[in-house]
């Protein structure tokens, strides 16, 4: 799999004056069309991390490369920025417009793109996020997830390779969530490598990989299974633990044998399922 | 009850001044302005009256929303058609008397032209803001400035500031519900008190207002990094103004109505 996203020994503190460090050695690699999802208690420097891979934080020490482009190299920059596209928590604080399709235009209009092929990628993007419906709509007369989706949809009309949510879901009721994360499936399933920064364990679990930081270093990392199943692992970096997992500890703890890697409600029921067999 | 509040009351329809060009009319509209000034005589004035009697016709807005937007400026046309009543004297007799004070028929005639002539001059600018959305409007001012940008004037910049500013209208609507909200659930007295004791209340609705507004300007302006902004250099537009067939005839009726009115200075 070629490299999307690589980090390599990044450090970086938002006060030189103080010896604490956000990212405090962090070296990574996401692939082409991965999903890896970042879990770790707030203030673990994890939007810190999210931040450097579109340039909007520099390393103090280390590299950061997008594909093959330094971030520090400014010359590059809007290369940068269209090739990894980047949605934050609240929806309300990232859309421009009063329209929504002039809203997803923004970063286009930015770029220079010529009226004729603006106009193609706007409605290709609004539709991949689901909301073309809406494109006349003014943004505040949206619900969370909708609003959501117009952010996504700004970023996706750069037709970027590679998708950092910074905590995307954490505003949204669960109809707001499921809706956004149908959309990051499709994202994915079109080939954009995503990176999302979460607190959401079942939001983790459907990614092909998962990173736990803590004190700005990358303390964990497997699949979710590998993950998730040291639940008391998690719990020592004050994370939750899927309710599927917990379920099984609780179980083998009281002497039924469960297999190690359950961490999906589905799972957990075709283990219980096999065990009553 | 915040929700109600309304900036430049926008009336959506599909009529022909609903459709044409926003340059055109904000143009027409200046013209409009200097048109009346320039044609102060009762008969001019009673012609640009008929235009816009006409032109709200044409628009299909309701003649009753101009009282309603004469409302707050009513004691300025009183004041000043008082002092023009006062004020203007005149030959022969005046028509009534009392200590210092004298009305002539001059100052009747003058103060009743300078309030109509006020009257018109709002109605006329309502016109424009109950035809064109803001944001539309935006783009009219954006285009129509864009000379002066070789000046260093930031015309770009300007007009971005007011997309923000109406996008964000709403939002901080709802932002200062949920901080009343809050405050009253504290206990804090909004309604009630005395004017002073009113005002004092705001201050706990304005500093939390404040403070999320400008960290809102901090990550809306990381959020717009993000997206490649730099300013308006070698932007593109996804809607691009065009002056077309529609434009060009409403150009010309606007035109004979404005050389109309005007002509009747050269009669008086």
């Amino acid at each position: 799999m070629d490299p999307m996203l690589r980090a390599q020994e990044v450090r970086f503190r938002y006060d030189p004056e103080t010896p604490d460090y956000a990212v405090d050695g962090v070296s990574l690699t996401v692939g082409k069309g991965e999903f890896v999802a970042v879990l770790g208690a707030n203030g673990c420097g994890k939007s810190t991390l999210a931040k450097h891979f579109n340039a909007i934080l520099l390393p103090e020490s280390g590299a950061v490369f997008v594909e093959d482009i330094d971030t520090r190299d400014e010359s590059r920059l809007y290369d940068v920025r269209q090739k990894a596209g980047m949605v934050f928590q609240n929806p309300d604080n990232q859309i421009v417009a009063t329209i929504v399709e002039e809203d997803v235009a923004f970063a286009l209009e930015n770029l220079g793109v010529p009226t004729d092929e603006m106009r193609t990628r706007v409605d290709d993007a609004m539709k991949m996020t689901g909301i073309y419906d809406y494109r006349e709509k003014a943004p505040h007369k949206l619900s969370g997830g909708q609003k959501q989706r117009v952010a996504i949809a700004g970023v996706i009309a750069m037709r970027p390779d590679c998708l950092i949510l910074d905590e995307a879901t954490a505003m949204l009721d669960p109809r707001g969530r499921k809706a956004v994360m149908d959309t990051i499936r499709q994202l994915r399933a079109a080939g954009i490598s995503i990176v999302s920064i979460t607190h959401y364990m079942e939001e983790a679990a459907q990614a092909d990989r998962v990173l736990v930081m803590s004190h700005g270093r990358i303390v964990m990392e497997g699949t979710p299974e590998q993950v998730f199943s040291q639940t008391r692992r998690l719990q020592s970096y004050h994370l939750d633990v899927p309710q599927a997992a917990e379920l099984r500890d609780e179980l083998a703890a009281a002497g039924l044998p469960l297999p190690e890697e359950v961490i999906t409600p589905e799972a957990c029921a075709q283990a219980l399922y096999d065990l009553l067999k | 009850m915040l929700r109600d509040i309304t900036i430049g009351q926008h009336f959506p329809g599909h009529s022909v001044l609903h459709r044409c060009d926003p340059r055109l009319k904000l143009i027409g509209v200046i013209a409009y302005i200097i048109v009346l000034f320039v044609a102060s005589n009762p008969l001019g004035i009673t012609l640009s009256l008929a235009m816009l009697v006409l032109l709200y016709r044409v628009a299909q807005i309701p003649l009753k929303l101009i009282l309603k937007s004469l409302k707050p400026i009513v004691p300025l046309i009183v004041f000043t058609a008082v002092l023009n009543l006062f004020f203007v004297s005149g030959e022969g007799e005046p028509l009534w008397q009392f200590w210092v004070l004298r009305v002539y028929r001059e100052g009747v005639n003058y103060a009743v032209l300078m309030a109509t002539r006020v009257i018109a001059l709002i109605a006329g600018t309502s016109l424009l803001t109950y035809t064109t959305s803001p944001i539309v409007l935006t783009d009219a001012i954006e285009s129509l400035l864009r000379p002066l940008q070789k000046l260093h004037f930031p015309v770009h910049e300007l007009a971005m500031m007011m997309t923000i500013a109406l996008r964000f209208i709403p939002t901080l609507i709802d932002e200062t519900e949920k901080i009343m909200n809050a405050q009253k659930a504290r206990g804090a007295k909004l309604d009630n008190g005395k004017f002073t004791e009113r005002i004092r209340a705001l201050i706990p609705i304005l500093i939390p207002l404040f403070i999320s507004a400008f960290r809102r300007a901090d990550e809306l302006a990381m959020a717009m990094e993000c997206r490649c902004y730099h300013g308006g250099e070698g932007r593109t537009r996804l809607k691009v103004l065009r002056f077309g067939r529609l434009d060009i005839l409403c150009a010309a009726a606007l035109t004979a109505m404005l050389a109309v009115i005007l002509a009747t200075k050269f009669f008086f």
